[in-house]
């Protein structure tokens, strides 16, 4: 038996989500796979491909409903990509999905070569990805997914915040005729966005405004920088947090606004702080001239502390607390 | 296509793949020689694809999954009308659309290939498309024999027969020789035709340089119910006496003077050809 999982919040970040709205949802994960049944459903075209991943990607119930759209490889992550990439150069919708730290690296070569080299409309999805695994290790972690993928051409990457954004991202991905990575995790997560809220590839979504600090972070990160800036509001300071959610395509114009707007930018991410959303906007930024005080929150060049993904988080101060810390310590 | 006009055409082959690789002034010439009999017989014979019929869902796919022996593959497209043939020289130019590996770019190729072992799960993927709409296309893709050292190959080859893939044929170039030296030397993968057996395929073997063989194991699967293996037995450097079966040919370039005597090699064997007519 494992530990009981840590939580993720604690209670004045409990206090702060419910002081927000914000209503907690149901994983991502779960999210995705309702949504790939209800798009199969609807296009036989959609085929999910799995490596012995049916069970972890919550895709039984679609293995069981449309036995004939899901493709099983085993344990075979090289042949799923390259599999979903001839499925996709004859038409059809094709979704490889696999744990995000098998997928981008093991079969990066494919990735790289039969998806977004050969322009196929293949979608892969990173299943658990960043620290989802927790204590399994670094075998089982994908810090390295966004690096990596955002260094090669022609290929979307989206990293959902909640079940919106996650449900947004697949429903884009179907419809898109060029390559996708859209990566997740399997915890809970709070819903972030109001009703109504339009998503599009590459456009951030703005969940609040201010000129203090500008939170930009992406994926599971993203409620923390909400929170942050609702404590940092009772301090009487105004932030912006954007939902990056496309982490290729950047939002350039977003963030050069925010950039050029507040007063200090602190970015987020559930990967390595090294070619991440960090490096991204840091790089944007600095090339555009824009000069701000500057924070890369995400995990460090380091064996990644043993525990569970909320435990990884407060470590290395993924936190409503400690992002706030953070972002007072650059307007100081 | 009769098989004299096959033999007459893969000497022409050979010139513009020889004559294609001098221009560049690089290429993998051993491999294209070897396997250039093959796409012959493929594109002349069995494949069911022309620049015309390029875009139709039901059109024979085929995948080099040993791409680095483009030029054999850019020589027989362009021979088929698919781009012209003067085109050939720029192979590897600045800016040419006919990079040293196949892309897309080209009419007439599916997949960009080149890194060794895709060749084979991507044929599956197109495979199983065809199977999921009833199509009635078959998929071929050429593997080097060297080339099955990536493990790919194999979790792609327990795919194939898991899903009992009788419309896919895959042929290996076996012509035993790979960059450093003799396949079995450097890490020996045989025998190739059990292994494949005890895979799940029905194997063929073949002469890969005789057509009435090669078009008997290429016309139609050689099983229902299993995805065939067709073990080519070929020469490295086929059709220039200095460079068959020599390992240094592999992406050896001729200079000025070897290729004017491999061209006046040729051009003896279509000489001799016309001949015995």
């Amino acid at each position: 038996m494992s530990a009981p999982a840590p939580s993720m919040f604690t209670p004045a970040a409990k206090a702060m989500a419910e002081k927000l709205g914000l209503k907690m949802g149901r994983a991502n994960l779960d999210e995705f796979a309702a949504t790939l049944l209800e798009l199969a459903k609807a296009s036989p075209n959609i085929i999910a491909v799995t490596s012995d991943s049916r069970g972890s990607g919550k895709l039984g119930p679609f293995g069981q409903a449309l036995p004939k759209q899901l493709v099983e490889v085993g344990i075979a992550e090289q042949n799923l990509v390259g599999i979903t990439a001839g499925l996709a150069a004859c038409g059809k919708k094709s979704f490889g999905v696999s744990p995000a730290c098998f997928l981008t690296a093991r079969s990066l070569e494919q990735i790289k070569n039969d998806v977004c080299y050969s322009d196929v409309p293949a979608t892969l999805v990173g299943i658990s990805s960043g620290v989802s695994y927790g204590a399994l290790g670094s075998t089982h972690h994908s810090l390295h997914d966004l690096a990596a993928l955002r260094a090669i051409n022609n290929i979307s990457i989206i990293v959902p915040a909640d079940n919106f954004e996650a449900r947004e991202a697949i429903c884009a991905a179907a419809k898109s005729k060029k390559p996708v990575y859209v990566r997740f995790g399997k915890a809970a997560t709070f819903g972030l966005h109001k009703p109504g809220t339009r998503f599009e590839i590459g456009k951030a979504i703005q969940l609040r405004d201010g000129n203090d600090v500008a939170f930009i972070a992406t994926g599971e990160t993203v409620v923390h920088a909400l929170l942050a800036a609702g404590q940092l509001a009772e301090r009487g300071l105004n932030c912006r947090v954007l939902s990056m959610h496309t982490v290729k395509p950047l939002d350039a114009a977003a963030i050069l606004k925010a950039g050029r707007e507040c007063r200090a930018v602190v970015t987020a991410e559930e990967h390595s702080v090294h070619g991440g959303l960090g490096e991204a906007c840091a790089a944007l930024l600095l090339q555009a001239g824009v000069s701000v005080p500057f924070r890369i929150i995400g995990i460090p060049d380091e064996e990644t502390v043993t525990g569970a993904q909320a435990d990884i988080f407060r470590h290395y101060g993924i936190s409503m607390e400690d992002l706030s810390e953070t972002a007072l310590k650059l307007l100081k | 296509m009769t098989d004299r006009e096959l033999k007459l055409k893969a000497v022409h082959l050979r010139r513009k793949t020889l004559e294609a690789i001098f221009a560049a002034g690089a290429g993998h010439t051993g491999g294209s020689l070897s396997c250039l009999d093959i796409l012959n017989v493929l594109y002349n014979r069995v494949l069911n694809v022309s620049p015309e019929t390029f875009s139709s869902p039901n059109r024979d796919r085929y995948v080099q999954s040993k791409g680095h022996s483009v030029e054999a593959l850019y020589a027989v497209l362009a021979d088929r009308g698919f781009f012209p043939e003067s085109e050939l020289k720029t192979i590897c130019h600045y800016k040419s659309h006919l990079v040293g590996h196949p892309t897309r770019h080209i009419p007439g190729i599916e997949m960009n290939t080149g890194a060794l072992g895709h060749g084979l799960p991507i044929s599956i993927g197109m495979a199983l498309a065809g199977k999921m709409d009833s199509l009635p296309y078959r998929v071929f893709t050429l593997l080097g024999d060297g080339e099955l050292a990536e493990g790919s190959n194999w979790e792609a080859a327990m795919a194939a027969a898991h899903y009992g893939l009788d419309n896919l044929t895959a042929i290996i170039d076996h012509n035993t020789l790979q960059i450093t030296g003799r396949t079995r030397d450097v890490c020996s993968n045989e025998p190739l035709d059990e292994k494949f057996r005890a895979f799940g395929w029905a194997v063929k073997t073949a002469n890969g340089h005789n057509f009435a063989e090669l078009t008997a194991v290429l016309s139609k699967p050689a099983a229902t119910g299993k995805p065939t293996c067709v073990i080519a037995n070929t020469v490295k450097g086929r059709g220039v006496s200095f460079m068959e079966d020599v390992a240094k040919w592999h992406h050896g370039v001729p200079s000025e003077a070897e290729l004017k005597q491999a061209l006046s090699e040729l051009d003896a064997a279509e000489a001799k050809l016309k001949e015995a007519a």
